[in-house]
Protein backbone atom coordinates (compact mmCIF):
# COMPACT_ATOMS: atom_id res chain seq x y z
CA UNK A 1 0.00 0.00 0.00
CA UNK A 2 1.32 3.70 -0.38
CA UNK A 3 2.36 5.78 2.51
CA UNK A 4 0.69 9.02 1.70
CA UNK A 5 -1.81 9.39 -1.69
CA UNK A 6 -3.10 12.19 -3.13
CA UNK A 7 -6.82 11.64 -4.71
CA UNK A 8 -6.93 14.56 -7.07
CA UNK A 9 -6.09 17.47 -4.73
CA UNK A 10 -7.16 20.82 -5.54
CA UNK A 11 -6.37 24.06 -3.29
CA UNK A 12 -7.60 27.78 -4.00
CA UNK A 13 -8.14 30.98 -2.40
CA UNK A 14 -10.97 32.25 -3.75
CA UNK A 15 -10.29 32.24 -7.10
CA UNK A 16 -7.01 31.91 -7.40
CA UNK A 17 -6.49 28.56 -8.28
CA UNK A 18 -2.78 27.47 -6.57
CA UNK A 19 -2.90 23.47 -7.20
CA UNK A 20 -4.62 21.52 -9.26
CA UNK A 21 -4.92 17.66 -10.23
CA UNK A 22 -2.87 16.65 -7.85
CA UNK A 23 -2.00 12.44 -7.90
CA UNK A 24 -0.18 10.64 -6.32
CA UNK A 25 0.50 7.16 -4.61
CA UNK A 26 4.13 7.65 -2.74
CA UNK A 27 5.52 4.14 -1.90
CA UNK A 28 6.88 4.12 1.53
CA UNK A 29 10.12 4.49 2.63
CA UNK A 30 10.35 7.09 -0.66
CA UNK A 31 12.39 9.98 -0.20
CA UNK A 32 10.51 12.81 -1.97
CA UNK A 33 11.89 15.61 -3.44
CA UNK A 34 10.00 18.86 -4.43
CA UNK A 35 11.26 21.43 -6.73
CA UNK A 36 9.93 24.31 -8.88
CA UNK A 37 9.86 27.75 -9.22
CA UNK A 38 8.78 29.86 -6.71
CA UNK A 39 4.92 30.50 -6.32
CA UNK A 40 4.01 27.40 -8.00
CA UNK A 41 2.71 25.83 -4.64
CA UNK A 42 5.15 23.33 -3.19
CA UNK A 43 4.77 25.41 0.51
CA UNK A 44 1.05 25.05 -0.06
CA UNK A 45 1.42 21.49 -0.97
CA UNK A 46 3.74 20.80 2.25
CA UNK A 47 1.12 22.66 4.24
CA UNK A 48 -1.24 20.73 3.50
CA UNK A 49 0.62 17.67 3.75
CA UNK A 50 0.90 19.20 7.62
CA UNK A 51 -2.96 19.55 7.95
CA UNK A 52 -1.81 23.45 8.33
CA UNK A 53 -3.96 23.96 5.37
CA UNK A 54 -6.62 21.74 4.07
CA UNK A 55 -7.16 21.13 0.39
CA UNK A 56 -10.39 22.85 -1.57
CA UNK A 57 -11.26 19.58 -3.46
CA UNK A 58 -9.61 15.84 -3.04
CA UNK A 59 -8.25 13.93 -0.19
CA UNK A 60 -4.98 12.96 1.08
CA UNK A 61 -4.63 9.54 2.46
CA UNK A 62 -1.75 8.28 4.42
CA UNK A 63 -1.85 4.69 4.82
CA UNK A 64 -5.08 4.55 3.19
CA UNK A 65 -7.06 6.67 6.21
CA UNK A 66 -7.45 10.45 5.82
CA UNK A 67 -5.55 12.59 6.93
CA UNK A 68 -5.68 14.23 10.35
CA UNK A 69 -7.35 16.91 11.29
CA UNK A 70 -4.83 18.82 12.62
CA UNK A 71 -1.42 18.50 12.80
CA UNK A 72 -0.22 15.52 14.82
CA UNK A 73 2.98 13.41 15.88
CA UNK A 74 2.94 10.97 12.95
CA UNK A 75 4.00 14.02 10.73
CA UNK A 76 7.50 15.80 11.68
CA UNK A 77 8.46 18.70 10.32
CA UNK A 78 11.65 20.97 9.61
CA UNK A 79 11.13 24.53 8.60
CA UNK A 80 13.96 26.74 7.33
CA UNK A 81 13.49 28.77 10.42
CA UNK A 82 12.26 28.88 13.90
CA UNK A 83 11.97 25.20 14.29
CA UNK A 84 13.26 24.84 17.67
CA UNK A 85 12.42 27.18 20.78
CA UNK A 86 14.59 29.44 21.77
CA UNK A 87 13.91 29.21 25.36
CA UNK A 88 14.78 25.42 25.77
CA UNK A 89 18.34 24.22 25.92
CA UNK A 90 19.13 21.90 23.26
CA UNK A 91 18.55 18.79 25.55
CA UNK A 92 15.41 20.27 26.69
CA UNK A 93 14.07 21.03 22.94
CA UNK A 94 14.57 16.90 21.86
CA UNK A 95 12.69 16.15 25.40
CA UNK A 96 10.24 18.47 24.94
CA UNK A 97 8.44 16.37 22.85
CA UNK A 98 8.87 12.92 24.96
CA UNK A 99 7.44 15.17 27.57
CA UNK A 100 4.24 16.54 25.95
CA UNK A 101 3.36 12.61 25.64
CA UNK A 102 4.31 11.50 29.14
CA UNK A 103 2.46 14.54 30.96
CA UNK A 104 -0.91 15.42 29.95
CA UNK A 105 -1.19 18.12 31.51
CA UNK A 106 1.71 20.33 32.10
CA UNK A 107 3.91 19.31 29.21
CA UNK A 108 6.79 18.84 32.04
CA UNK A 109 8.68 15.58 33.63
CA UNK A 110 10.49 15.80 37.00
CA UNK A 111 12.39 13.48 38.82
CA UNK A 112 13.31 9.61 37.71
CA UNK A 113 10.51 10.19 34.44
CA UNK A 114 12.50 13.31 33.36
CA UNK A 115 16.01 11.70 33.89
CA UNK A 116 15.01 9.16 31.42
CA UNK A 117 13.43 11.61 29.34
CA UNK A 118 16.98 13.47 28.87
CA UNK A 119 19.24 10.10 28.25
CA UNK A 120 16.65 9.56 25.15
CA UNK A 121 16.84 13.08 24.27
CA UNK A 122 20.83 12.65 24.51
CA UNK A 123 20.85 9.49 22.32
CA UNK A 124 18.87 11.59 19.42
CA UNK A 125 21.54 13.89 20.41
CA UNK A 126 24.44 11.86 19.47
CA UNK A 127 22.79 10.35 16.28
CA UNK A 128 22.97 14.08 14.77
CA UNK A 129 26.42 15.01 16.12
CA UNK A 130 25.13 17.29 19.04
CA UNK A 131 26.42 15.67 21.90
CA UNK A 132 28.94 18.86 23.11
CA UNK A 133 26.31 21.31 22.58
CA UNK A 134 23.58 19.79 25.10
CA UNK A 135 23.20 22.39 27.61
CA UNK A 136 23.41 25.20 25.23
CA UNK A 137 20.60 27.83 23.59
CA UNK A 138 19.73 27.60 19.96
CA UNK A 139 20.96 31.30 19.57
CA UNK A 140 24.44 30.01 21.23
CA UNK A 141 24.03 27.26 17.71
CA UNK A 142 25.26 27.94 14.21
CA UNK A 143 22.68 27.78 11.55
CA UNK A 144 23.58 24.23 10.64
CA UNK A 145 23.93 23.40 14.26
CA UNK A 146 20.15 24.67 14.70
CA UNK A 147 19.11 22.34 11.95
CA UNK A 148 20.14 19.46 13.24
CA UNK A 149 18.75 20.08 16.29
CA UNK A 150 15.10 20.61 14.49
CA UNK A 151 15.76 17.29 13.30
CA UNK A 152 16.42 15.61 16.34
CA UNK A 153 13.60 17.47 17.76
CA UNK A 154 11.43 15.92 15.16
CA UNK A 155 12.68 12.41 14.98
CA UNK A 156 12.43 11.96 18.63
CA UNK A 157 8.77 11.53 17.66
CA UNK A 158 9.33 8.65 15.47
CA UNK A 159 7.33 10.01 12.93
CA UNK A 160 6.26 8.00 9.40
CA UNK A 161 6.36 11.14 7.49
CA UNK A 162 9.13 13.68 7.66
CA UNK A 163 8.03 17.01 6.29
CA UNK A 164 11.53 19.52 5.46
CA UNK A 165 10.59 22.89 4.27
CA UNK A 166 13.94 24.20 2.50
CA UNK A 167 15.48 23.19 5.49
CA UNK A 168 18.97 23.27 4.09
CA UNK A 169 18.44 26.65 2.36
CA UNK A 170 20.08 28.93 4.80
CA UNK A 171 23.40 27.42 5.53
CA UNK A 172 26.65 27.54 4.17
CA UNK A 173 27.62 24.98 0.93
CA UNK A 174 29.96 22.54 2.82
CA UNK A 175 27.75 22.44 5.95
CA UNK A 176 24.54 21.70 3.55
CA UNK A 177 26.79 18.67 1.97
CA UNK A 178 27.26 17.54 6.17
CA UNK A 179 23.57 18.06 6.57
CA UNK A 180 22.65 15.82 3.49
CA UNK A 181 24.92 12.71 5.05
CA UNK A 182 23.53 13.22 8.07
CA UNK A 183 19.47 13.41 6.46
CA UNK A 184 20.36 9.93 4.19
CA UNK A 185 21.77 8.22 7.14
CA UNK A 186 19.16 9.25 9.40
CA UNK A 187 16.14 8.35 6.73
CA UNK A 188 18.12 4.25 5.80
CA UNK A 189 18.24 3.83 9.61
CA UNK A 190 14.72 4.61 10.06
CA UNK A 191 11.19 3.71 8.30
CA UNK A 192 9.96 7.02 7.59
CA UNK A 193 8.70 8.52 4.28
CA UNK A 194 10.74 12.00 4.06
CA UNK A 195 9.04 15.43 1.89
CA UNK A 196 11.98 17.67 0.84
CA UNK A 197 10.65 20.85 -0.34
CA UNK A 198 14.11 22.78 -1.99
CA UNK A 199 14.96 25.81 -4.55
CA UNK A 200 18.04 23.50 -5.24
CA UNK A 201 18.19 20.70 -7.86
CA UNK A 202 21.36 19.24 -7.28
CA UNK A 203 20.48 18.84 -3.58
CA UNK A 204 16.60 17.32 -5.16
CA UNK A 205 18.26 14.47 -6.98
CA UNK A 206 21.73 13.61 -4.63
CA UNK A 207 18.42 12.84 -1.63
CA UNK A 208 15.74 11.66 -3.13
CA UNK A 209 14.16 8.15 -4.61
CA UNK A 210 12.05 10.73 -6.73
CA UNK A 211 11.71 14.17 -7.53
CA UNK A 212 8.18 15.92 -8.28
CA UNK A 213 8.87 18.99 -10.09
CA UNK A 214 5.45 21.64 -10.07
CA UNK A 215 4.94 24.27 -12.24
CA UNK A 216 2.29 26.31 -13.72
CA UNK A 217 0.92 24.55 -17.02
CA UNK A 218 -0.45 27.52 -18.42
CA UNK A 219 2.50 30.18 -19.04
CA UNK A 220 0.37 33.38 -19.96
CA UNK A 221 0.42 35.96 -17.72
CA UNK A 222 -3.75 36.26 -17.61
CA UNK A 223 -4.23 32.51 -16.96
CA UNK A 224 -2.06 31.74 -14.61
CA UNK A 225 -4.47 32.90 -12.13
CA UNK A 226 -7.28 30.39 -12.92
CA UNK A 227 -5.11 27.36 -13.80
CA UNK A 228 -3.01 26.13 -10.83
CA UNK A 229 0.28 24.25 -10.58
CA UNK A 230 0.34 20.88 -10.77
CA UNK A 231 3.14 18.20 -11.03
CA UNK A 232 4.56 18.52 -14.55
CA UNK A 233 7.72 16.02 -13.93
CA UNK A 234 7.68 13.50 -11.89
CA UNK A 235 11.16 11.42 -11.56
CA UNK A 236 11.86 8.25 -9.95
CA UNK A 237 15.49 7.73 -9.36
CA UNK A 238 17.20 4.26 -8.26
CA UNK A 239 20.90 4.68 -6.11
CA UNK A 240 22.61 3.95 -9.63
CA UNK A 241 20.72 6.37 -11.80
CA UNK A 242 23.17 8.88 -13.51
CA UNK A 243 21.36 11.66 -12.39
CA UNK A 244 22.55 10.76 -8.76
CA UNK A 245 25.86 9.88 -9.69
CA UNK A 246 26.39 13.21 -11.42
CA UNK A 247 24.72 15.28 -8.58
CA UNK A 248 27.14 13.44 -5.95
CA UNK A 249 30.23 14.47 -7.74
CA UNK A 250 29.44 17.81 -7.29
CA UNK A 251 28.36 17.30 -3.54
CA UNK A 252 31.06 19.92 -2.05
CA UNK A 253 32.26 23.24 -3.21
CA UNK A 254 35.75 21.66 -3.08
CA UNK A 255 35.08 18.84 -5.79
CA UNK A 256 32.93 21.73 -7.50
CA UNK A 257 36.15 23.69 -7.75
CA UNK A 258 38.24 20.58 -8.91
CA UNK A 259 35.89 20.40 -11.75
CA UNK A 260 35.60 23.65 -12.70
CA UNK A 261 39.92 23.63 -12.63
CA UNK A 262 40.21 20.59 -14.38
CA UNK A 263 37.89 21.37 -17.31
CA UNK A 264 39.13 24.93 -17.24
CA UNK A 265 42.01 25.88 -15.78
CA UNK A 266 42.82 29.42 -16.45
CA UNK A 267 39.39 30.47 -14.83
CA UNK A 268 40.58 30.20 -10.85
CA UNK A 269 38.98 33.30 -10.35
CA UNK A 270 35.07 32.43 -11.50
CA UNK A 271 33.09 32.24 -8.53
CA UNK A 272 31.85 28.72 -7.63
CA UNK A 273 28.36 28.67 -8.84
CA UNK A 274 26.18 29.13 -6.22
CA UNK A 275 24.02 26.13 -5.45
CA UNK B 1 38.03 64.85 11.30
CA UNK B 2 34.94 61.74 9.85
CA UNK B 3 31.24 62.83 9.95
CA UNK B 4 29.47 63.34 12.71
CA UNK B 5 27.36 60.32 12.50
CA UNK B 6 30.76 57.77 12.74
CA UNK B 7 32.05 59.68 15.99
CA UNK B 8 31.42 57.33 18.94
CA UNK B 9 32.68 58.77 22.30
CA UNK B 10 35.46 56.44 24.26
CA UNK B 11 33.98 55.43 27.50
CA UNK B 12 35.73 57.87 30.03
CA UNK B 13 34.50 60.92 27.55
CA UNK B 14 30.80 58.27 26.85
CA UNK B 15 30.54 59.09 30.81
CA UNK B 16 31.40 62.67 30.60
CA UNK B 17 28.64 63.38 27.87
CA UNK B 18 25.80 61.64 30.24
CA UNK B 19 26.66 63.53 33.54
CA UNK B 20 27.02 66.59 31.92
CA UNK B 21 23.35 67.51 31.53
CA UNK B 22 22.95 66.62 35.30
CA UNK B 23 25.57 68.85 36.20
CA UNK B 24 24.56 72.06 34.24
CA UNK B 25 21.32 71.63 35.44
CA UNK B 26 22.29 71.33 39.12
CA UNK B 27 24.35 74.78 38.68
CA UNK B 28 21.71 76.54 37.16
CA UNK B 29 19.43 75.95 40.07
CA UNK B 30 22.07 76.81 42.29
CA UNK B 31 22.32 80.37 40.43
CA UNK B 32 18.68 80.61 40.38
CA UNK B 33 18.49 80.18 44.63
CA UNK B 34 21.34 82.22 45.11
CA UNK B 35 19.93 85.37 43.00
CA UNK B 36 16.35 84.89 44.44
CA UNK B 37 17.65 84.30 48.25
CA UNK B 38 19.88 87.21 47.49
CA UNK B 39 17.01 89.50 47.30
CA UNK B 40 14.72 88.15 49.45
CA UNK B 41 16.71 84.95 52.18
CA UNK B 42 12.95 83.84 53.18
CA UNK B 43 12.14 82.59 49.56
CA UNK B 44 10.50 79.28 49.43
CA UNK B 45 10.41 78.78 45.80
CA UNK B 46 14.16 77.80 44.81
CA UNK B 47 15.57 76.57 48.87
CA UNK B 48 19.59 76.18 49.15
CA UNK B 49 20.89 73.08 49.64
CA UNK B 50 21.21 73.69 54.03
CA UNK B 51 17.71 73.33 53.47
CA UNK B 52 17.27 70.54 51.90
CA UNK B 53 19.30 68.74 54.13
CA UNK B 54 17.03 70.29 57.13
CA UNK B 55 14.11 68.88 55.84
CA UNK B 56 15.70 65.59 54.84
CA UNK B 57 17.10 65.45 58.19
CA UNK B 58 13.57 66.08 59.54
CA UNK B 59 11.17 63.64 57.72
CA UNK B 60 13.81 60.98 57.12
CA UNK B 61 15.81 60.85 60.88
CA UNK B 62 13.52 62.28 62.92
CA UNK B 63 10.48 60.97 64.37
CA UNK B 64 7.25 62.84 63.47
CA UNK B 65 5.82 64.81 66.91
CA UNK B 66 2.28 64.24 65.92
CA UNK B 67 2.58 60.50 65.22
CA UNK B 68 6.17 59.49 66.05
CA UNK B 69 6.60 58.35 62.84
CA UNK B 70 9.41 59.15 60.58
CA UNK B 71 7.54 60.18 57.49
CA UNK B 72 9.74 59.44 54.41
CA UNK B 73 10.14 55.26 55.13
CA UNK B 74 6.30 55.25 56.07
CA UNK B 75 5.39 57.16 53.16
CA UNK B 76 7.65 54.94 50.90
CA UNK B 77 6.65 51.81 52.59
CA UNK B 78 2.71 52.79 52.34
CA UNK B 79 3.23 53.59 48.47
CA UNK B 80 5.40 50.71 47.26
CA UNK B 81 2.83 48.22 48.69
CA UNK B 82 0.06 49.91 47.00
CA UNK B 83 2.52 50.25 43.79
CA UNK B 84 3.47 46.58 44.35
CA UNK B 85 0.12 44.83 44.90
CA UNK B 86 -1.57 47.31 41.85
CA UNK B 87 1.25 46.36 39.84
CA UNK B 88 1.62 42.10 40.85
CA UNK B 89 -2.22 41.75 39.98
CA UNK B 90 -2.16 44.08 36.65
CA UNK B 91 0.76 41.50 35.39
CA UNK B 92 -0.73 38.58 36.60
CA UNK B 93 -4.16 40.00 35.01
CA UNK B 94 -2.28 41.20 31.94
CA UNK B 95 -0.35 37.48 31.38
CA UNK B 96 -3.52 35.54 31.93
CA UNK B 97 -5.56 37.09 29.57
CA UNK B 98 -2.89 38.74 26.90
CA UNK B 99 -2.16 34.74 26.43
CA UNK B 100 -5.38 33.19 26.74
CA UNK B 101 -5.94 36.38 23.75
CA UNK B 102 -3.05 35.59 21.33
CA UNK B 103 -3.38 32.12 21.56
CA UNK B 104 -6.76 31.12 21.49
CA UNK B 105 -8.81 32.42 18.47
CA UNK B 106 -11.94 31.97 20.16
CA UNK B 107 -11.31 34.28 22.94
CA UNK B 108 -9.38 36.68 20.97
CA UNK B 109 -12.76 37.15 19.05
CA UNK B 110 -14.71 37.62 22.27
CA UNK B 111 -12.55 39.25 24.19
CA UNK B 112 -9.80 41.84 21.96
CA UNK B 113 -12.95 44.49 21.54
CA UNK B 114 -13.81 44.89 25.01
CA UNK B 115 -10.07 45.10 25.86
CA UNK B 116 -9.88 47.64 23.31
CA UNK B 117 -12.72 49.82 24.57
CA UNK B 118 -11.39 49.66 28.32
CA UNK B 119 -7.85 50.91 27.52
CA UNK B 120 -9.49 53.90 25.70
CA UNK B 121 -11.09 54.81 28.84
CA UNK B 122 -8.98 57.87 31.14
CA UNK B 123 -8.55 55.55 34.19
CA UNK B 124 -8.23 59.17 36.11
CA UNK B 125 -11.75 59.30 35.17
CA UNK B 126 -13.42 56.58 36.45
CA UNK B 127 -11.26 57.28 40.10
CA UNK B 128 -14.37 59.16 41.50
CA UNK B 129 -16.38 55.80 40.97
CA UNK B 130 -13.38 53.62 42.15
CA UNK B 131 -13.77 55.65 45.13
CA UNK B 132 -17.82 55.43 45.46
CA UNK B 133 -17.45 51.72 45.08
CA UNK B 134 -14.32 50.77 47.21
CA UNK B 135 -14.92 53.46 49.69
CA UNK B 136 -11.38 55.83 50.00
CA UNK B 137 -8.99 52.89 51.79
CA UNK B 138 -6.72 51.17 50.10
CA UNK B 139 -8.89 49.11 47.56
CA UNK B 140 -9.10 52.24 45.38
CA UNK B 141 -5.69 52.95 44.85
CA UNK B 142 -4.76 49.49 43.92
CA UNK B 143 -7.82 49.03 41.73
CA UNK B 144 -6.90 52.55 39.74
CA UNK B 145 -3.16 51.19 39.12
CA UNK B 146 -4.46 47.60 37.84
CA UNK B 147 -7.23 49.30 35.70
CA UNK B 148 -4.96 51.97 34.57
CA UNK B 149 -2.10 49.29 33.55
CA UNK B 150 -4.00 46.09 33.13
CA UNK B 151 -5.96 46.88 29.79
CA UNK B 152 -2.20 48.13 28.21
CA UNK B 153 -0.49 44.71 29.68
CA UNK B 154 -3.24 42.24 28.61
CA UNK B 155 -3.08 43.96 24.51
CA UNK B 156 0.82 44.21 24.81
CA UNK B 157 0.92 40.83 26.12
CA UNK B 158 -1.59 39.46 23.13
CA UNK B 159 0.36 40.97 20.52
CA UNK B 160 4.08 39.42 21.53
CA UNK B 161 2.09 36.40 22.17
CA UNK B 162 0.74 36.50 18.14
CA UNK B 163 4.28 37.66 17.05
CA UNK B 164 5.57 34.08 17.95
CA UNK B 165 6.63 32.56 14.86
CA UNK B 166 3.88 30.55 13.40
CA UNK B 167 6.63 27.55 12.72
CA UNK B 168 6.90 27.31 16.27
CA UNK B 169 3.46 26.38 17.15
CA UNK B 170 2.98 23.65 14.25
CA UNK B 171 6.00 22.17 15.01
CA UNK B 172 5.14 22.05 18.74
CA UNK B 173 1.85 20.37 17.81
CA UNK B 174 4.11 17.69 15.58
CA UNK B 175 5.56 16.83 18.69
CA UNK B 176 2.06 16.37 20.08
CA UNK B 177 0.95 18.88 22.01
CA UNK B 178 -2.17 20.14 22.88
CA UNK B 179 -3.64 23.42 23.27
CA UNK B 180 -2.79 24.04 27.28
CA UNK B 181 0.85 22.47 26.98
CA UNK B 182 1.58 24.80 24.19
CA UNK B 183 0.34 27.52 26.46
CA UNK B 184 2.30 26.11 29.48
CA UNK B 185 5.78 24.98 27.17
CA UNK B 186 5.81 26.70 24.45
CA UNK B 187 4.40 30.39 25.06
CA UNK B 188 4.15 31.25 28.57
CA UNK B 189 8.33 30.59 29.13
CA UNK B 190 8.57 32.95 26.07
CA UNK B 191 6.39 35.47 27.24
CA UNK B 192 7.31 36.20 30.67
CA UNK B 193 10.69 38.28 29.41
CA UNK B 194 8.61 40.35 27.39
CA UNK B 195 6.00 41.20 30.00
CA UNK B 196 8.81 42.25 32.42
CA UNK B 197 9.64 44.54 29.29
CA UNK B 198 5.96 45.63 29.58
CA UNK B 199 5.59 45.89 32.81
CA UNK B 200 8.81 48.27 33.16
CA UNK B 201 7.31 50.41 30.04
CA UNK B 202 4.09 51.14 32.51
CA UNK B 203 5.81 51.49 35.65
CA UNK B 204 5.74 55.26 34.53
CA UNK B 205 2.05 55.50 34.63
CA UNK B 206 1.65 53.27 37.38
CA UNK B 207 2.93 55.92 39.50
CA UNK B 208 1.21 58.10 37.49
CA UNK B 209 -2.13 56.62 39.03
CA UNK B 210 -1.12 55.77 42.45
CA UNK B 211 -0.01 59.73 43.31
CA UNK B 212 -2.61 61.19 41.49
CA UNK B 213 -5.24 58.71 44.35
CA UNK B 214 -2.73 59.24 46.52
CA UNK B 215 -3.25 63.23 45.99
CA UNK B 216 -6.68 63.46 46.03
CA UNK B 217 -7.94 60.93 49.31
CA UNK B 218 -4.97 59.16 51.70
CA UNK B 219 -3.68 59.61 55.33
CA UNK B 220 -0.10 58.47 53.54
CA UNK B 221 2.44 58.00 50.93
CA UNK B 222 4.77 59.78 48.97
CA UNK B 223 2.20 61.39 46.77
CA UNK B 224 0.21 61.94 49.89
CA UNK B 225 2.78 64.05 51.06
CA UNK B 226 4.30 66.37 48.51
CA UNK B 227 0.58 67.39 48.15
CA UNK B 228 -0.33 68.07 51.75
CA UNK B 229 3.14 70.23 51.58
CA UNK B 230 2.85 72.08 48.55
CA UNK B 231 -0.02 74.18 51.23
CA UNK B 232 3.00 75.27 52.77
CA UNK B 233 4.92 75.96 49.92
CA UNK B 234 7.67 73.47 51.15
CA UNK B 235 9.87 73.16 48.39
CA UNK B 236 12.35 72.71 50.33
CA UNK B 237 10.79 68.99 51.26
CA UNK B 238 8.79 68.58 48.06
CA UNK B 239 11.88 68.85 45.87
CA UNK B 240 13.71 65.86 47.65
CA UNK B 241 10.43 63.81 48.20
CA UNK B 242 10.19 64.08 44.13
CA UNK B 243 14.25 63.15 43.74
CA UNK B 244 13.29 60.51 46.05
CA UNK B 245 10.15 58.92 43.74
CA UNK B 246 12.32 59.54 41.00
CA UNK B 247 14.80 57.02 42.18
CA UNK B 248 13.09 54.33 43.26
CA UNK B 249 11.15 54.21 39.98
CA UNK B 250 14.25 54.01 38.45
CA UNK B 251 15.51 51.67 40.96
CA UNK B 252 12.64 49.31 40.07
CA UNK B 253 13.60 50.03 36.57
CA UNK B 254 16.54 49.10 36.86
CA UNK B 255 15.81 45.58 38.98
CA UNK B 256 13.46 44.19 36.56
CA UNK B 257 16.38 44.97 33.96
CA UNK B 258 18.83 42.77 36.18
CA UNK B 259 16.32 40.27 36.83
CA UNK B 260 15.05 39.64 33.35
CA UNK B 261 18.69 39.72 32.31
CA UNK B 262 19.67 37.10 35.20
CA UNK B 263 16.38 34.91 34.51
CA UNK B 264 16.20 34.84 30.83
CA UNK B 265 19.72 34.77 29.06
CA UNK B 266 18.41 33.13 26.00
CA UNK B 267 16.15 36.23 25.24
CA UNK B 268 18.63 38.59 25.65
CA UNK B 269 20.78 36.58 23.44
CA UNK B 270 18.27 36.43 20.93
CA UNK B 271 17.41 39.61 21.15
CA UNK B 272 21.17 40.54 20.24
CA UNK B 273 20.85 38.58 17.18
CA UNK B 274 17.76 40.36 15.45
Amino acid sequence: MSAVSFKNVWKSYGQQVVLEQINLEIAERSFVSIVGPSGCGKSTFLRMLLSQEKPSRGAILIDGQPLAEEPSSERGVVFQRYSVFPHLSVVENVALGLEFEQSRWFGKLFGAAKRDVLENAEQMLKAVGLENARDKFPSALSGGMQQRLAIAQALVKKPRILLLDEPFGALDPGIRADMHDLMLRLWEESSMTVFLVTHDLREAFLLGTRVLTFDHYRQREEEIGYYGATIVYDVPLKSSDPLKQQAKSFDTPQTLLQQQETQNPSRRDDPAPKS
Amino acid sequence: MGRLINRKPDKQFGTLLALLPFVLLLIAYMIGSEIRLAENPNDKLLPGFTKFADAIQRLAFQPDRRTGDYLLWTDTLASLGRLGAGMGIATLIGGLFGIAIGLIPLIRQGLAPLVAVLSMVPPLAVLPILFIVFGLGEVSKIVLIVFGIAPFLIRDVALRVQELPTEQMIKAQTLGADSGQIALRVVLPQIWPRLIDSVRLSLGPAWLFLIAAEAVASQSGLGYRIFLLRRYLSMDAILPYVAWITLLAYVLDFILRRLQIQLFPWFIAERRQE
